[in-house]
């Protein structure tokens, strides 16, 4: 089946069939930032956004993004250059691999919530696992971002 | 110093939050065949019969692979230093599958789609065998988990696959069951360890193509290029000069990278074939197909005399490797040559027992690699000690723990492996680790608890030390050369996993050459192109890999300014070098000119150094370990309100990412002692192989980590630093155990340690008193 | 999961007729567990273009449409406004934000997750489901009665009480699904309602009726509520915790619920 989305602005037209998930049609057709973590809503890794709310990928029907706009972390690059700049000083990135799904939930947090707290910021990012961090130069990082964004 | 020692963000933070193409699977071939592996429901069985006709016929398979397609070599995916100390056990496919997740057969094709279509047609019998699960019960069991002749170890291992052994170890020091019957105070206890997953967030990832030079190209995402190399030529008889293995950045390893996992059969399949493949675990296959951390049984004795000075420890190690023996002997060798030399004045050491093999996931390498475990053991049994003498635990561990400049002949005794190698601490800190962990966590104003009413608070510490890299084994190089414009490359066999080897390695090259981070651009782990190095493990980088950086920096200096000495017409001791000038009385000129007119115009040529390192010895890191729990009275919940690690790793090159590597080895070991349970069914299969039901903490988890480090400036390291990588795991396991006895006079020997398992033995211990 | 087709239909009949026409014709929310719950799918049929996506209020109460997600009920000012925000508090703590802006209430609903922290919470709420087919029931005769599942939930709706409530979910981390979860409010009368014994979760009936009988809720009589609620619970053991701890967790935190509801 076709399908339509708008990603990161642009009309995008995608052969898909029934039973796959956008995770896999983003990687597919080239959008290689958004990658495959755990496969069941666990971890945050695959996490894009709809209509500009974070959701996992790995567990959205793709038929089911049809007509909608999905943003990964090439549509918002100069905010993620941003959040890469507070991470880099603060030390909160490690191996990576969960960083553009962070950079895009953080965005998110932020259009949300600009002035959240660190008990907040720790909730709404509650599903984006990290493994190698230890969380604590993230929350950091993004308190000074939010910060210094309002 | 200008660079060293400095906040520095990682070289390569902000590309890779941006989402440029970094991970393994981002640089797959469009068009790549897809490897998929049916692997085997059964805990132990032999495959009498596949049937495949009707899948090999289905439009878009290319070929299924059977043991029948390999040749017999046996291996270990263990990613070591050559030989290797862990036997050699496995096949690329093999007739007997030996746990539930084993691999039975490969389908090749053009898509995951028709891949799993052409597994659903496959029709295979299985003579299925009783499975050896009870680990305690492995050694001499009727059944036999490798019962093939054509296995073998390398060197003496105590390999003995007819008894179920996959290694096996004995040291003794001094006459240890005298002198325990001299103590005044002795305790025995037995402790139990976990199968730890590693859950790093990138599932194992490999793909493949044949360049046009006709040779094999891989990108892998792995701690260990170089072994991953040698292993798939040796195992599929390929040249090694037709192979080439490039690690683009690496989600996350923490040893569970340290092997070969989809590797052998990606290579396979594009040698073969001449096409494009390519294998993205699941993450059921991370969790039930790859490896975890051994398991061990330790059971511990000490002793001591009336002054609380500890005379002898004996630990009797059970490990289970699981059904392949990959790091089997050195992870057990670690629990004690990582452990046992903490307590450095006892009279008598003893170390010694088994690893078996049994017919569950093998384990293999995970950061702490065994000394989490032992850790786990001996602190817990010093705390008991310290009970059972009244002492305080504190004041032992001040009384009896290694100091600086002290030894330990256990160094000499025990390596990874081999023979370890003999040492002072030229470095050891632990007495400043101890008192400032003491004073951080308020030891003092809570110890043992305090009682809250609803709640009690309650106090834990333990001391840890882990290596420097496998002196005399362990082999880094960098190459570094002077480009036109005053920057430089540098080349690394070393290998960047995202714990910030690449960007600390800058700073060691920019702080010798003056000069700063952005005018190094490093490039890591690639065979063709890099120099040799392990890889990453054994909390060898920094230190090894670090020594090997400094070196060629310095000589590369040295190259430069013997160029500069023709062009001023002195001698180069005369030159003076800020990193953009060189001076001699009143000549001056910039890098940038040299660099150019050594490139372009005058006497031109190349400047480049490349320089390795190999440790004499392993100057460990140490540290203190300090937790503040709250429990709930009633359900025994626990909340960790704070953990302080004070540690000395000698110098950090960057203490920012030095306290990264520590505060995420803490939360790590705070999930193997608090959340992280491995749950098997009676028949062997894992019931946690999901994210949904093996949960690793979470950001809500974790109220506060303090993380400092001690002044410490390690001769041998460069810029006096150690290593950092693991070191932080290893305590909260004995910490936590310890908080719950200091909250309520209950002792947990197994992990993890749950609140349920607090109860029940509070229970335990209300019936025995009736 | 393998799905053969997917249909979005253009009117509810529709959607009802072919979810009744083949037994693996399956009706798609919001998805996000629907790999875990399914294997083989003839017609996925998706609910999408039927505006289920609302919340609508009156004085009296709140009609949620079966395809809000959670994060919109969690966020809705309304809602949270009923009896202290107890189901916004209770999908608060559901996984991360982002399965939240996924999973639906109907979906939540219809899955009759075991291990839900919300159907809990929709019991002490007497929450009533509209069906398609057979209309109005409450969510109590929902996940107490069998064979309903072949109808379609198209909207909900919660009364706007303004009660005293507690909810509490014990878990080993806090993305882990429920150990147990506790449920009550109390606006005059008590509701209590259990869930993730590992079982289906349940009102506390006798607990309930024994409670509202009282004059004085005193501790003695918080005591006997307990004692109640043991024996009328289903309680048992799964991987993440064993029937007598389960026992434990459940005396506590209702015997803390109830002194909450009553200050």
């Amino acid at each position: 089946m076709k399908i339509k989305i708008t990603i990161n602005e642009k009309d995008k037209i995608f052969e898909v069939e029934p039973s796959e998930y956008l995770l896999d049609v983003l990687r597919r057709n080239n959008y290689t930032s958004v990658r495959r973590g755990c496969d069941n809503t666990s971890c945050g890794v695959c996490t894009v956004l709809l209509d500009d709310k974070p959701v996992p990928s790995c567990s959205l029907l793709a038929l089911k993004a049809n007509g909608h706009r999905i943003t990964t972390v090439e549509g918002i690059q100069e905010e993620a250059h941003k959040i890469g700049l507070y991470f880099g000083n603060e030390g909160a990135d490690q191996c990576g691999y969960c960083n553009p799904s962070m950079a895009l939930t953080v965005y998110s947090l932020k259009l949300e919530n600009p002035k959240a707290n660190e008990q907040e910021i720790k909730e709404y990012l509650v599903g984006n696992l990290c493994r190698c961090t230890g969380y604590v130069a993230q929350h950091e990082a993004i308190k000074k971002y939010l910060g210094d964004q309002s | 110093m200008k660079v060293v020692n400095h906040r520095t963000p990682s070289v390569d933070g902000l590309g890779i939050m941006k989402g440029r193409k970094a991970y393994t699977d981002d640089f797959a071939e469009k068009d790549s065949l897809i490897i998929k592996v049916l692997r085997s429901p059964h805990a132990f069985a032999k495959i009498k019969t596949i049937d495949d006709e009707s899948a090999k016929a289905l439009d878009g398979i290319e070929m299924i692979l059977t043991y029948k397609d390999f040749k017999r070599n046996a291996f270990t995916r263990a990613g070591q230093g050559y030989p290797e100390p862990s036997p050699h056990d496995k096949f690329v496919l093999d007739e007997y599958v030996r746990y539930v997740g084993d691999e039975v057969l490969a389908v090749v094709g053009t898509s995951d789609d028709i891949c799993q279509k052409a597994m659903d047609l496959i029709k295979v019998e299985y003579e299925v065998l009783e499975p050896v699960l009870d680990f305690e019960k492995a050694l001499d069991h009727k059944v036999l988990v490798h019962p093939e002749d054509d296995i073998h170890e390398m060197f003496d291992i105590g390999f003995d696959p007819k008894r179920n052994k996959a290694a096996s170890y004995h040291m003794e020091i001094g006459d240890v069951k005298k002198v325990l019957d001299s103590c005044k105070y002795t305790i025995s206890e037995t402790f139990y360890t976990q199968a730890q997953a590693h859950v790093m967030l990138e599932p194992h990832t490999v793909n493949a193509r044949i360049d046009y030079q006709e040779r094999l190209v891989l990108y892998s995402s792995t701690q260990t290029p170089f072994h991953i190399r040698r292993i798939i030529s040796q195992a599929l008889e390929i040249p090694l000069s037709k192979i080439r293995v490039i690690k683009p950045r690496v989600g996350g390893g923490f040893g569970g990278k340290q092997a070969i996992h989809g590797e052998m059969l990606v290579a396979y399949v594009t040698y073969i074939t001449g096409k494009a493949s390519k294998m993205v675990y699941t993450r059921k296959e991370v969790f039930e197909s790859s490896y975890t951390r051994h398991p061990m049984k330790l059971e511990i004795s000490l002793g001591a005399d009336e002054k609380g000075m500890l005379k002898a420890i004996d630990a009797h190690v059970l490990s289970d490797t699981g059904a392949y023996g990959e790091h089997a002997l050195t992870v057990y060798m670690v629990a004690g040559s990582k452990v046992l030399p903490l307590y450095n004045k006892v009279d008598a050491v003893r170390f010694y027992g088994d690893v078996v093999y049994t017919n569950h996931t093998p384990a293999g390498a995970y950061r702490g690699y065994g000394a989490i475990q032992g850790n786990f053991a001996l602190e817990s049994a010093v705390d008991i000690l310290c009970k059972k003498m009244k002492m305080d635990p504190i004041k032992f561990r001040e009384l009896n723990m290694m100091k600086e400049k002290e030894t330990s002949p256990i160094f000499a005794i025990m390596g990874e492996g081999t023979e370890g190698t003999a040492m002072n601490m030229e470095t050891c800190k632990l007495e400043e680790c101890v008192s400032r962990g003491k004073e951080l966590i308020h030891w003092d104003d809570i110890y043992p608890h305090i009682d809250d009413g609803d709640k009690i608070r309650s106090v834990g510490m333990a001391i840890a030390m882990q290596g420097s890299g496998i002196p005399l084994i362990d082999m880094g190089s960098a190459s570094i050369k002077l480009n036109d414009d005053g920057f430089y490359n540098l080349m690394v066999g070393a290998t960047e996993i995202g714990q910030g080897s690449d960007t600390v390695l800058s700073q060691i090259a920019a702080e010798v050459l003056k000069t700063s981070v952005d005018k190094v651009i490093i490039y890591s782990s690639d065979t063709d192109l890099t120099p040799f190095d392990v890889g990453a493990y054994a909390s060898s980088t920094t230190f090894v890999s670090g020594n090997a950086v400094y070196r060629a920096a310095d000589e590369l200096k040295s190259m430069m300014l013997k160029e500069v000495a023709r062009i001023f017409e002195c001698d180069k001791d005369d030159i003076d070098f800020d990193g953009e000038r060189f001076y001699y009385k009143d000549k001056k000129i910039s890098l940038i000119d040299f660099s150019n007119e050594i490139t372009y115009s005058e006497a031109q040529k190349q400047l480049q150094a490349t320089s390795s390192y190999v440790g004499p010895k392993s100057p460990p890191p140490f540290m203190a370990g300090f937790v503040e729990v709250e429990f709930d009275k009633e359900t025994a919940e626990m909340k960790v309100l704070n953990y302080v690690s004070v540690v000395d790793c000698g110098t950090t090159i960057n203490p920012m990412l030095a306290k990264g590597q520590v505060d995420g080895a803490i939360v790590q070991g705070l999930g193997m002692a608090m959340f992280e349970d491995v749950k098997y069914s009676k028949n062997g299969k894992l019931i946690s192989g999901d994210m949904l039901n093996y949960k690793i903490p979470t950001r809500l988890d974790i109220k506060k980590l303090t993380t400092e480090f001690v002044d410490s400036y390690e001769e041998s390291g460069p810029f006096g630093a150690k290593s950092v990588g693991e070191i932080g795991i290893d305590t909260p396991p004995a910490a936590i155990a310890n908080a719950v006895e200091n909250a309520f006079g209950i002792r947990i020997k197994s992990l993890p340690i749950t609140a349920e398992k607090i109860l029940n033995k509070k229970w335990e211990i209300e019936n025995e008193k009736k | 999961m393998n799905v053969n087709e997917y249909v979005v239909v253009e009117n509810i009949d529709q959607a009802y007729q072919l979810f009744n026409q083949n037994k693996k014709n399956q009706i798609i929310a919001g998805g996000a567990w629907l790999k875990l719950s399914v294997k083989e799918v003839n017609k996925l049929i998706s609910l999408d273009d039927l505006s289920l996506n609302y919340i609508k209020t009156n004085d009296k109460s709140v009609e949620i449409g079966a395809l809000t997600s959670l994060r919109e009920v969690e966020m809705n000012d309304v809602v949270n406004e009923i009896d202290h925000g107890i189901l916004s508090t209770a999908i608060s703590q559901i996984m991360g934000v982002s399965i939240r802006n996924l999973a639906t209430i109907g979906g939540s609903i219809m899955g009759r997750f075991s291990f839900s922290d919300i159907i809990p919470v929709l019991l002490v709420l007497d929450c009533q489901l509209y069906f398609h087919n057979r209309g109005e029931m409450t969510i109590n005769e929902f996940i107490t009665s069998k064979g309903l599942d072949r109808d379609i939930l198209t909207y909900i709706k919660i009364n706007k009480s303004t009660g005293q409530s507690y909810f509490k979910k014990i878990s080993h981390t806090a993305l882990d699904f429920s150990m147990l979860n506790v449920a009550i409010t109390f606006d005059g009368s008590f509701r209590i309602a259990i869930g993730s014994q590992p079982g289906m979760a349940m009102l506390c009936e006798q607990t309930m009726a024994f409670l509202n009988q009282q004059n004085d809720i005193s501790e003695d009589v918080i005591e006997q509520a307990v004692s109640i609620a043991l024996t009328e619970l289903k309680l048992s053991s799964n991987i993440r915790a064993s029937k007598a701890y389960r026992e434990v967790l459940a005396k506590t935190y209702i015997k803390r619920g109830l002194r909450q509801v009553i200050k």
